[in-house]
């Protein structure tokens, strides 16, 4: 049952912090999302997979690319806010490539301006299943 | 104004503007810039709000703009912002550094000079700031022939060069930008000896999007949504900030109920903000309980904003012109008992905190900002105030209901000792000031109209400066429309863009393992530094 768990990277690729504070959330007495098996990890060598914040600004690229590839595969992404899943109110420009699938590939999308934590949560849990879906050819 | 022109080898042209209040004078010589700069910061007592840069080469004018943006800092002194503005030849974009004299103009002028190709002449600090490695040289980016919808190639670059010390013992260690909590990127090179720190250099602007650029040439009543989105926890205070600037420009005011409801949201996020920091100064201090204690309270606020505006960060409440959701008496009641039940809540964290002395121990005397330090760094906010520096920009310069004919009372809560601990009181003090003050707008609110309308096309060729007492303190927004009355410039200057080289001195009082504390105990935004 490891596979229901899921350890996850947060990895903020240029937010305005507001879906970041909604991650430091889940966590909260009212929402505690570590009661379904779900923490966030301080490496991503110790993580499943990682959820980013943000549209990705041309600075943090590289760190974004370089997070992505420290996590063991298999791994999930999962895009949080307006901005991760499609570049929202920043777009492509001089300093931002737009939405995080414009750099990683990404398997979930978890719209909002924020999104509430409860559609985080939703999201994480779809991804869950995103996760076991990939490892059963695996597990042989 | 005789001792700025007895300064000034060249012309001294005065004008009253933006506001009415407001003086801006134009020096007919940029070398002149020094001297002014100092007559205002020396007799007149005042300190660097902001600077705005401003691309003009496709006017008639054809140069380059600076404006070095004053304000007093007596508390009673009248609000007023003092300009000093200067043309820049665009065929040699070169100025006079302020930095080595007023030190909060470090990252201004170097945010000038990769933005703008805008050199400070004598600037101690030849690094670049806001474009990080691998960027072109000769490319800036709000310059206006710049197409900013344009991604722009990667050149080879060196390693970036910290500072640091170097020595027997010395150790480097080297920070981020990916952190290993939920929280935003920014790197951070320490040098240290055993756990002391020597120097800390931060290296921030990761989340840089451009955003300032992005609004250019939008209608004003778009690009709101823009600046409403520059940092999530400041989401109310920058939406309210550019609506005031926008109004100004428009010469419209909000209507009484919706100044009212504007300073309700404004202390919600200051309530949430300041009560969700003291839980994370406890988690800085290995106190959990009390990390778990903020960390609901914040959560039970964040609620009640939810069911007032329909988003836990106020997000949707504040448009040009007052504001678009109506507070109806029956949520007003439930937000006064929540907000009975949270200070109560409260109250008792800060007792925790304060009767159990390793926590206290961790607190006293960490991170000590000078208070001459705070002064020379221009530093807002409750980093200043616990540093002594009695400066509130809702007295300083009046906004929402405070700019009413017969304002609220406000007690400004200072306080002298500049540590961790100093801070943590200043926001119990101001998370009671808000509760008391959120009953007071309460009582003041009559029925009424909440909105007015704006025109469009807006008037061209104005310019809107507001400044707004944020959860981080104060935000300075100017605004400018061109000749069809879409957005020409934009700039926010954050509150957090002042504090955090104070939060590198502090930690250089500091050792490595309180640095998280130290952190947490300025909580300053990246992302409304970076924009």
């Amino acid at each position: 049952m490891l596979g229901r768990s899921l350890h996850l990277r947060h990895l903020d690729a240029g937010s305005c912090n507001a879906c970041d504070w909604e991650l430091a959330a889940l966590l909260n007495p009212v929402y505690d999302v570590r009661r379904l098996g779900i923490d966030f990890v301080a490496s991503p060598r110790h993580a499943d997979g990682v959820v980013v914040t943000g549209p990705v600004t041309r600075n943090l690229e590289a760190a974004v690319r370089r997070t992505f590839e420290a996590i063991p595969d298999p791994r999930v992404v999962i895009a949080v806010g307006a901005c991760a899943a499609s570049g929202g109110i920043v777009g492509v420009g001089y300093a931002s490539a737009g939405g995080v699938d414009r750099v990683l590939p990404v398997d979930v999308y978890i719209p909002g301006c924020p999104p509430r934590p409860e559609a985080i949560i939703f999201g994480i849990l779809v991804a869950l299943g995103r996760l076991d879906a990939r490892r059963r050819p695996c597990q042989g | 104004m005789d001792a700025l022109r007895a300064s000034a080898v060249g012309s001294v042209d005065a004008d009253v503007g933006p506001r009415p209040s407001d003086l801006t004078l134009r020096l007919g010589r940029a070398g002149d810039l020094p001297a002014a700069a100092a007559v205002l910061i020396g007799p007149h007592a005042m300190a660097l709000a902001t600077v705005v840069a401003t691309d003009e080469t496709a006017t008639p004018h054809r140069d380059l703009k600076v404006r070095y943006i004053f304000e007093p800092t007596a508390p009673g002194a009248p609000d007023r912002f003092v300009t000093l503005l200067i043309s820049v030849d665009a065929a040699r974009p070169e100025v006079p550094s302020l930095t080595t004299a007023v030190p909060a103009a470090n990252w201004h002028e170097r945010e000038m000079r990769d933005l703008f190709g805008i050199a400070p002449v004598g600037h101690p600090d030849p690094r670049s700031l806001v474009v990080h490695d691998g960027w072109p040289r000769g490319v800036f980016p709000l310059r206006k022939h710049f197409d900013g919808s344009r991604r722009v190639p990667v050149e080879p670059a060196d390693e970036f060069p910290h500072l640091v010390a170097e020595g027997e013992g010395v150790f480097e260690i080297p920070v981020g930008p990916i952190h290993a909590g939920i929280i935003e990127p920014g790197h951070f090179r320490f040098t240290s000896v055993g756990e002391t720190v020597l120097n800390l250099d931060a290296r921030l602007f990761y989340t840089h999007r451009g955003l300032e650029k992005r609004m250019e040439g939008l209608s004003p009543l778009d690009a709101f949504y823009i600046a409403e989105r520059i940092c999530g926890v400041c989401s109310f205070a920058h939406g309210m900030g550019y609506c005031e600037a926008l109004e100004q420009i428009a010469g419209v005011r909000a209507p009484p109920r919706a100044q009212l409801i504007r300073s309700i949201a404004l202390e919600l996020e200051r309530l949430y903000n300041h009560v969700g920091d003291v839980g994370n100064i406890c988690a800085g201090a290995s106190f959990h309980y009390g990390t778990a204690i903020g960390a609901r309270l914040k959560e039970r606020l964040q609620q009640i904003n939810e069911r007032l505006t329909g988003n836990r960060f106020l997000r949707g409440l504040v448009i040009p012109g007052g504001v678009c959701l109506d507070l109806p008496d029956d949520l007003l009641a439930v937000l006064t008992a929540t907000l009975q039940d949270t200070l109560a809540g409260f109250d008792s964290l800060i007792g925790r905190i304060e009767a159990n002395p390793s926590v206290v121990d961790r607190l006293d005397d960490t991170g000590v900002l000078q208070h001459q330090a705070a002064v020379d760094l221009a530093v807002a906010g409750v980093a200043a105030r616990a540093s002594g520096v009695d400066r509130d920009a809702r007295r300083d310069h009046p906004h929402g209901a405070f700019a009413d004919p017969d304002p609220p009372d406000l007690r400004v809560a200072t306080v002298s000792e500049g540590d961790a601990m100093a801070r943590v009181t200043v926001r119990a003090l101001e998370v009671r000031e808000s509760i008391r003050l959120v009953g007071e707008f309460v009582r003041r609110l009559e029925p009424g109209l909440s909105r007015v309308a704006l025109a469009e096309p807006l008037p061209g060729g104005r310019i809107g400066i507001s400044a707004i007492e944020s959860a981080r303190g104060e935000a300075v927004h100017w605004l400018r429309t061109d000749a069809v009355g879409r957005v020409e410039r934009y700039h926010l200057r954050s509150p957090s863009y002042h504090n955090w080289p104070a939060v590198a001195l502090a930690a250089e009082t500091a050792i490595v393992p309180d640095f998280p504390l130290v952190n947490k105990s300025f909580e300053l935004c990246y992302s409304c530094t970076d924009r």
